[in-house]
């Protein structure tokens, strides 16, 4: 069978696509680490990271499933805008309660993503049109229900949904550690995620091993798991020693695990796989592929609502400007983590690799005070290196 | 006679495997010399090496072209020296014309504006000259695939060609279309035109060739002149073990009406008023092997591909009834359901997606089988997989292995798991083994007829006849979108088909 492990060289070479923009990002933090004399690292700009990256990488999540359906969608950016600003004008102007606004406000981004999605799916209206027109729409909507201005502020609960913390269970902790401040929720909930990655990735092993399936050699199983789980203990002990954990990185997290699941292990994602690798013989293998383009977009629609939301309450404002040319970097991260262009190939943890590699240098050139040309222009480069690295890797490999 | 062209102790390697071991390819001037083997046997690699597209440096060995050596670095440098190449895959812009097309990269200028007046008057002689009766201004893309070819030939001659390389030529051509590309090659050798054929099809190579090398597993195997030339001898030489029979025996061992379709008619999908199928009626029986026969154009194609879920046309009528049931095939999951496969005549663009792999092509129309609420067992998925990649004898390392890095046999293989996997009653396979090698044609048909004698029915799409005749136990003929003539095994003939078919386009009942 194919069970025999090969040595952990041959099999990281094999498998450099995978690990090649991880490796990335690594370096890329330990250089920025260095650089910025251990800035880049701090409780408090990492907490920082988090909150400035959670939209986009949100909106990198849905990104990826339409453009791995052979799609693109340009209005998210302004759909972020819209959205954001339907909300300030509902829960400011008009006081309707905050759990009923947030509703409305999602609802609404999945009917804008439907409808986009109608267009492309049933009309075959190319998405790039569909999406350049949204963008325009939805910008120009989003001054109309602004009047051009700002507004806010907002109610504090919601404000919670982007600035707000997971309150500590164990708040007398901190002395006792001779610290002084230690959220035990933060470090505690990283802890109990860490010990379910290392059960689920052993039983997903035992289970492959009892098929014959386990290609990995064990030495790096071994090592790549007890990696993430130090990163994710050191992480959230980081983050344990300034306010804990920020709600939007449990709304990050728990989406990422569950679009992972979506495309890994679901019909579903493996059909949106389908229709971007080859439409016809999806359609001919008995395929809905119309459907399935149409709620990709529709998905779209309602991640780009929750980012909008996320965007304002954050700000603790809505602007006409809010969003403005977000498209672009979800799209580069989407790409930089090794999405192709023609559809069909793509994973999540890329996308969310490539979303934190574009928030990482973001925030380290920021750091270190270099001026926001040079950082469009090394942005730009990296997703064009990121893109070439992956066409030379597929033309080596085959 | 001073060969035209010597290729000496040819070796090219890739990383892990040796692609050409000490190939020796010696062309005549002025003859047709034909070039077959097997997929993966070498011939598109030796005439990549020949044509500069891996250059001088890259393999090992000599060639000598009209006596002098010649080290290319690209495809330039050997259509400098008279060598032009033409591939499988056409390498025409659909949107330009023909005249365009001819001349690109090559345009007649002066003081670098093209002097449309040169290229039209150049390509009419050129096309006069390759038989092809339409303006120099149509658009390529308003041509048949046959007329296509025409205008590749006509660019290559616009080249001053000395040596032409022809790659499958007409594996996408029909009979008629084949026969004219042949003769074709025979004008040019009274011309003096070189010619290396490379094809499949060893009736055509019987029939023009004046010399032939076969290539097995990147070696030279054998060479034969005219006189030595026989099918069974190329196949032995091909395949390297003898092959008595084309055909796997099968006992035909028919039960009840399995799949019968009532006057089935259907129109173009964007043409509502033309009626491409009309009021076609066929059964197949459980156990039966029933073939459909026909010209391009016949409308095999579109009635295969309207009766599954209505891919094809529009306002589609009739009754189909399956097991003696009437069946829903409005949509290709229902059609799926009721028990229908469709293994389509162009496995990559239909019927593969090339970019994944076996494992995933093999569940894609049945990943309900491998998944329990929508989450798929990727272990159970692996061992559907596997299981069909024994089965099928799909020479892979494994599973995980991408479809587009398969030979076509393997291939078409992996498109025969999939449709298995959704455990079809009735299987319409169209051309299941266009360009595919005469060792997996072999295998290919084995399967069907294990099918067969499992009890599900095929239909049997093919313009080989041969390959209908001997595989199939009835035999439909169709003719503009209706069926004209239905043979038994035993009425059934080349002669007899053609017949059916000539009857039917005078208007005189015929056939049967």
């Amino acid at each position: 069978m194919a069970g025999k492990t090969g040595t952990i060289g041959a099999y990281l070479k094999n498998n450099m696509r995978q690990y090649g923009m991880l490796l990335a990002l690594v370096a890329i933090m330990i250089f920025f680490q260095f650089m910025t004399d251990g800035t880049l690292m701090k409780p408090v700009n990492l907490t920082n990271l988090f909150l400035q990256n959670s939209y986009i990488v949100i909106m990198a999540l849905g990104m990826l499933l339409v453009i791995v359906s052979g799609h693109i969608d340009l209005s998210v950016g302004s759909v972020v805008g819209f959205v954001g600003g339907l909300a300030a004008v509902m829960l400011v102007q008009w006081h309707w309660p905050v759990l009923v606004a947030v509703a409305a406000s999602l609802a609404v981004g999945v009917l804008i993503g439907a409808a986009q999605g109608y267009w492309v799916a049933y009309w075959r209206i190319p998405s790039f049109i569909v999406t350049l027109a949204g963008m325009l729409v939805f910008r120009g909507a989003t001054l109309w229900l602004l009047n051009g201005q700002s507004v806010g502020p907002f109610p504090k609960v919601f404000q919670l949904l982007s600035t707000g913390f997971v309150p500590d269970v164990l708040p007398d902790l901190a002395p006792l550690l001779g610290l002084a401040r230690f959220n035990a929720t933060a470090f505690l909930l990283g802890l109990a995620m860490a010990a379910t990655i290392l059960i689920l990735a052993s039983r997903g092993r035992a289970r492959a091993a009892a098929h014959g399936m386990a290609d990995e050699p064990f030495g790096f199983f071994v090592g790549k798991n007890g990696l993430i789980a130090v990163a994710i203990v050191y992480i959230s002990f980081l983050l344990a020693t300034y306010r804990g954990l920020p709600n939007v990185l449990i709304t990050m997290a728990v989406l990422i695990v569950l679009y992972m699941f979506i495309t890994n292990s679901t019909t579903i994602g493996r059909r949106i796989y389908a229709i971007g690798g080859n439409e016809k013989a999806a359609k001919l293998s008995g395929i809905n592929t119309e459907r399935l383009v149409f709620l990709s977009f529709a998905n779209m629609g309602f991640l780009a609502a929750l980012a909008g939301l996320i965007f304002a309450a954050r700000l603790n404002t809505a602007t006409p400007k809010a969003g403005v040319s977000f498209e672009l970097d979800v799209i580069a991260a989407v790409f930089i983590g090794g999405a192709s262009m023609s559809g069909g190939v793509g994973t999540i943890v890329g996308a969310v690799i490539g979303a934190f590699i574009m928030g990482v240098m973001n925030n380290g050139m920021s750091i270190l005070g270099i001026g926001i040309d040079y950082q469009q222009v090394i942005k730009g480069l990296v997703l064009l290196m990121a893109v070439i690295f992956d066409v030379y890797n597929k033309s080596k490999s085959t | 006679m001073v060969p035209i062209l010597e290729m000496r102790g040819i070796t090219k390697s890739f990383p892990g495997v040796k692609a050409l071991d000490n190939v020796t390819l010696s062309v005549s001037p002025g003859e047709i010399h034909a070039l077959v083997g097997e997929n993966g046997a070498g011939k598109s690699t030796l005439m990549k090496v020949l044509s500069g597209v891996y250059p001088y440096g890259s393999y090992d060995g000599d060639i000598l072209f009209e006596g002098q050596p010649a080290r290319f670095a690209g495809i330039h440098d050997s259509e400098a020296r008279g060598i032009i190449i033409i591939h499988q895959e056409l390498a025409l812009v659909p949107l330009l014309s023909i005249a365009e097309n001819i001349f690109l990269g090559n345009e007649i200028t002066r003081r670098g504006v093209i002097d449309w007046h040169e290229t039209y008057r150049r390509t009419e002689a050129l096309l006069a000259k390759v038989g092809l009766d339409e303006s120099p201004a149509a658009r390529v893309d308003s041509l048949g695939v046959g007329k296509q070819q025409l205008v590749e030939i006509a660019k290559a001659l616009s080249k001053k060609v000395k040596l032409l390389i022809l790659d499958e030529p007409t594996a996408a051509l029909q009979e008629y279309d084949s026969q004219k590309l042949l003769d074709l090659l025979l004008e040019f050798k009274a011309e003096g035109i070189t010619s290396i054929l490379i094809s499949h099809k060893l009736n055509e190579v019987g029939r023009v060739a004046d010399r032939l090398t076969v290539l097995r597993d990147g070696a030279t195997v054998s060479g034969m002149g005219r006189d030595e030339i026989s099918e069974a001898r190329i196949i032995r030489d091909m395949v390297g073990r003898d092959m008595a029979h084309r055909f796997p025996a099968r006992t035909p061992n028919p039960g009840e009406t399995l799949l019968d379709v009532r006057d089935w008619c259907v129109f173009h999908p964007t043409h509502a008023d033309r009626k491409v199928i009309d009021g076609a009626s066929l059964t197949v029986r459980r156990g039966e092997v029933v073939g459909i026969a026909g010209l391009m154009g016949a409308g095999r194609t579109e009635f295969a591909m309207s009766l599954f879920g209505q891919s094809w046309g529009q306002r589609i009528t009739g009754q189909v009834t399956l097991g003696g049931k009437p069946v829903d095939l409005s949509t290709v999951p229902a059609a799926i359901r009721a028990g229908l496969a469709y293994v389509t005549e162009d496995r990559k663009a239909l019927g593969l997606v090339l970019d994944e792999t076996i494992l995933r092509n093999t569940s894609l129309a049945n990943l309900p089988g491998v998944s329990t609420r929508g989450v798929i067992d990727a272990n159970r998925e692996r061992r559907v997989a596997e299981d069909y990649r024994t089965a099928l004898g799909t020479r892979t390392p494994t599973v995980f292995q991408k479809v587009v890095n398969l030979s076509g046999g393997n291939q078409q293989k992996v498109v025969l798991a999939k449709w298995l996997f959704t455990d079809p009653q009735v299987l319409i396979l169209d051309e299941p083994t266009r360009g595919i090698d005469v060792g997996a044609k072999y295998e290919i048909y084995a399967i069907v007829n294990q099918l067969a004698e499992q009890g599900r029915g095929v239909i049997l799409i093919s313009s080989e006849m041969p390959e209908l005749l001997g595989m199939c136990d009835r035999i439909y003929v169709m003719n503009k979108g209706a069926f004209v003539g239905e043979l038994t095994r035993a009425e059934a003939s080349q002669e007899r088909i053609m017949a059916t078919i000539m009857a039917a386009e005078t208007g005189v009942a015929g056939g049967a």
